[in-house]
């Protein structure tokens, strides 16, 4: 495999700017859409999780298992029913990205200190008061490492949605692989692989910001 | 669906070849995850900038990090079997450090105190008894390498990945089919059995440590 | 105060039972309990671990549904009451604080103002004032966390919120398990202080017989989910209604501690008055030993005993009620109690990079 330098791949993103601009909105838009889909639906299960006791096993059952399928898999399973392009693609990313989030939320609200909750309760914290001013808040730091988590697992399953046609940084990869071609093949992937670090390093820079006054020790 | 009835062949090999491909690869990351591991408790400021470092790799989408290693390595199993590698290299890492970390303090003292050397406390005491978190560790590993030998097959590294990628170009929604539940399988399979081998080996280290 | 029952505040609790009911079958952990709770008293529910005190003390504010009998305030069923008014009307303090971490500690104090919709300013008043009543100066400890609090200030403030609202009841739930026996010993003291102040009606749980007799006007003696005796701390040691009820007492370190005390120190000269079939004891008997003494004697419809000095002569006398004191400010607390909790793990559900 010796088509062109493998570090021209910056001169072959410099040469298509515009492309490059269109990849990476795609990319980010099925990744932002998706983990706020995730979330709007992990939630709101969650906190019904942990309401309903005979709900609870079969759901983190199947969000353990879930867990445990192949990315890949989700997705090669998306095309028979949903076809390609962008829709299935965000319905593989999303239906990924509700898993870390609802098991980080139902953990989160679990391990909240019985003691707390019990004083709560003891001093007539309505259902909804007990959650909103108790459960969320103490188990915020656990749900949004979920949302981080699945966050960067979604730039990677984004960059694999090209293969049901769902754009980002994967269409360079598949082409670059496609044509035996070093610098295009780069020109996704080092985008995405820095897009997935940075990403990383600032929801762990932001974590640390919204932890909840109080839970750390300062 | 009935792609599995109609190659059974065909989708017997490539399984063998993806357990072959995270066998490989979860067996060299212990073989170089487990001393960096105790090295790191060792020498204490390496734990930190190692554990990052193998942090960071772990966040790299797999296509991007094969595709990144292809000009370098070329096509093929051993280019997924190095990122296999490195991405397995954190769980087992991290893991063997919290396996030491956690053997208590007074048993160290005892044993330091029978007039152990400090290798015979690691190999006597510290390993066998941090020995089930290391192995939850390579369960780890090995599950999330069950799931990135899939897109393995990508750079042509064989394995059940075959049978979804040759699927989605050939717009074979059977074959995409068999492939992503037997990826799907071997994965659950993979998980139950590491599970019961893990709670085998803490049952043996409990009783071990009872027996003491 | 609150509008649900100001004046008065009598609990009754009438044939009370309770049953849990787990897949292994049903746990009897509360068995017809009968006892009043007189408007301002401080009512002690002691007895050993797993006797259905906690059990019984939280039917009172609903925390635990009631399985059998009536559980009454100022005359209203208990369950007649909204359960979230009942409990913003009854302050509750347990063994582990509960203390909100993310909150300061003023905001903690001021949890049930603000359920009750105060505004902000008074909240602040009202935690304020609270927080000096529990010792703890509202400039230096208001806007800390509960984390930057020792394990007694957190106490502290786990019963300033207890009255933030001006509840005329408290439940109190071992409050001061889980905090060394120095600082025990101590909040033990202030708790008293507060209540000759508040005089609220509360009722108390604990395991620590010394605790009951320092604090309790009246002590309920519980074991097995029943009633053995109930009674004032005196009738505890005077008249005791078994030999549960002296073992209880006299048990291991308790009266261990007083072994050299003797009771020439404690007597008061004798008042007039005092009729000569009292049992008379030697003065020189320590208090155990004395307690093994007045065991043999007929000690029902009695204050008190004399004391004989070197002499022999019968010139020292001391109450039951003196006794109990004595025994509540010196008896070691029992061993100080933790809850290990296991924490969260942030990165519980682990990703498979893709
Ligand atoms: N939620 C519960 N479910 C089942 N059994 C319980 C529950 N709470 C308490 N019990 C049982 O009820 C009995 C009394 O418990 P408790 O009131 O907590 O005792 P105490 O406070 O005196 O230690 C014990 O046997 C305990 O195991
Ligand atoms: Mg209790």
């Amino acid at each position: 495999m010796r088509r062109g330098e493998p570090l021209d791949f910056i001169a072959y993103i410099r040469d298509h700017p515009e492309q490059f601009r269109e990849l990476l909105l795609e990319h980010v838009r099925l990744v932002g859409f998706s983990v706020l889909i995730a979330i709007l639906i992990a939630i709101p299960l969650a906190v019904l999780t942990t309401r309903l006791a005979w709900f609870e096993r079969p759901m983190t059952w199947i969000a353990n298992v879930g867990q445990t399928v192949p990315s890949l898999a989700i997705l090669g399973l998306t095309l028979p029913l949903l076809g390609i392009g962008f829709r299935p693609a965000l319905f593989a990313l999303t239906i990924k990205a509700v898993l870390p989030i609802f098991l980080n939320t139902v953990i989160g609200i679990r391990g909240v200190d019985r003691a707390i909750v019990d004083a709560a309760r003891g001093m007539g914290t309505s259902d909804r008061q007990l959650l909103w001013f108790v459960e969320l808040p103490l188990a915020s730091p656990v749900m949004f490492a979920g949302i981080q988590t699945a966050t960067v697992q979604n730039i990677g399953l984004a960059t694999l949605a090209a293969y049901i046609g769902g754009g980002g940084f994967g269409d360079w990869i598949l082409q670059g692989l496609a044509m035996v071609n070093p610098p295009i093949l780069l020109a996704g992937a080092v985008p995405v692989a820095v897009l997935a670090m940075s990403t990383e390093m600032i929801l762990r820079g932001v974590r640390r910001v919204i932890v909840p006054a109080g839970l750390t020790v300062t | 669906m009935f792609y599995l009835f109609e190659q059974p062949e065909r989708v017997f090999e490539l399984t063998l070849e993806h357990i072959r491909l995270v066998g490989i690869s979860v067996l060299a990351a212990t073989l170089i995850g487990v001393p960096v591991g105790i090295l790191c408790t060792r020498i204490r400021w390496l734990e930190s900038p190692i554990l990052n470092l193998s942090g960071i790799l772990y966040t790299i989408p797999s296509l991007a990090f094969f595709a990144i290693l292809i000009p370098y390595t070329g096509l093929g199993a051993s280019t997924a079997t190095i990122a296999l590698t490195l991405y397995s290299l954190l769980a087992i890492i991290r893991n063997t450090i919290a396996g030491i970390d956690d053997v208590p303090r007074a048993t160290l003292d005892a044993a330091r105190g029978m007039g152990m050397t400090g290798r015979q406390r690691l190999f006597l005491v510290e390993l066998p008894l941090a020995i089930p978190v290391i192995f939850a560790g390579i369960r780890v590993a090995t599950m999330a390498a069950i799931g990135i030998a899939v897109i393995a097959a990508v750079i042509g590294a064989g394995g059940l990945g075959r049978l979804i990628f040759d699927g989605l170009r050939t717009l074979d929604a059977d074959q995409v089919l068999a492939g992503a539940i037997m990826a799907t399988v071997l994965a659950l399979v993979g998980d139950w059995a590491l599970k019961r081998l893990g709670d085998a080996l803490r049952r043996d280290a409990g009783a071990a440590a009872e027996g003491r | 105060m609150s509008p649900l029952w100001a004046g008065v505040s009598l609990i009754t609790l009438e044939h009370v039972s309770k049953n849990f009911d787990s897949p292994s079958g049903s746990v009897r952990a509360v068995e017809d309990v009968s006892f009043e709770v007189d408007a301002g008293a401080l009512h002690v529910l002691i007895g050993p671990s797993g006797s259905g005190k906690t059990t019984t003390m939280r039917m009172i504010n609903r925390l635990e549904t009631i399985s059998e009998g009536t559980i009454t305030i100022n005359g209203r069923d208990v369950r007649d009451l909204d359960v979230v008014e009942l409990r913003r009307a009854i302050g509750y303090v347990i063994q582990q604080g509960g203390l909100f971490p993310h909150f300061t500690v003023a905001d903690n104090v001021a949890v049930v103002p603000r359920l009750l919709g105060w505004p902000r300013a008074r909240r602040r008043q009202r935690a304020e004032e609270l927080l000096a009543l529990v010792g703890l100066p509202p400039k230096q400890f208001a806007d800390r966390f509960p984390r930057q609090l020792s394990g007694g200030q957190q106490q502290r403030v786990g019963v300033a919120r207890a009255l933030a609202a001006d509840p005329p009841i408290i439940l109190m739930d071992e409050p001061f398990g889980a905090v060394d026996p120095i600082t025990r010993k101590q909040l033990q003291r202030e708790l008293r202080r507060i209540q000759a102040e508040v005089q609220k009606t509360i009722v108390f749980v604990t395991h620590d017989i010394g605790e009951a007799f320092l604090l309790g006007d009246r002590i309920v003696l519980m074991a097995e989910g029943r009633i053995v005796q109930n009674g004032t701390p005196a009738d505890l040691l005077r008249n005791p209604a078994s030999p549960f009820v002296t073992e209880f007492i006299g048990e291991d370190r308790s009266l261990r501690a007083l072994q050299h005390t003797y009771l020439a120190e404690l007597a008061g000269s004798r008042p007039d008055g005092v009729p000569d079939d009292v049992p008379i004891l030697a003065g020189t008997l320590s208090i155990p030993q004395a307690g093994q003494e007045l065991a043999r004697h007929d000690r029902s419809n009695r204050e008190g005993f004399l004391v004989s000095d070197v002499s022999g002569r019968p010139s020292g006398y001391l109450t039951y009620q003196q006794l109990a004191t004595v025994l509540g400010e010196s008896i070691a607390p029992a061993e100080t109690m933790t809850s290990a909790e296991a924490a969260p793990d942030p990165e519980a559900a682990h990703v498979l990079p893709v």
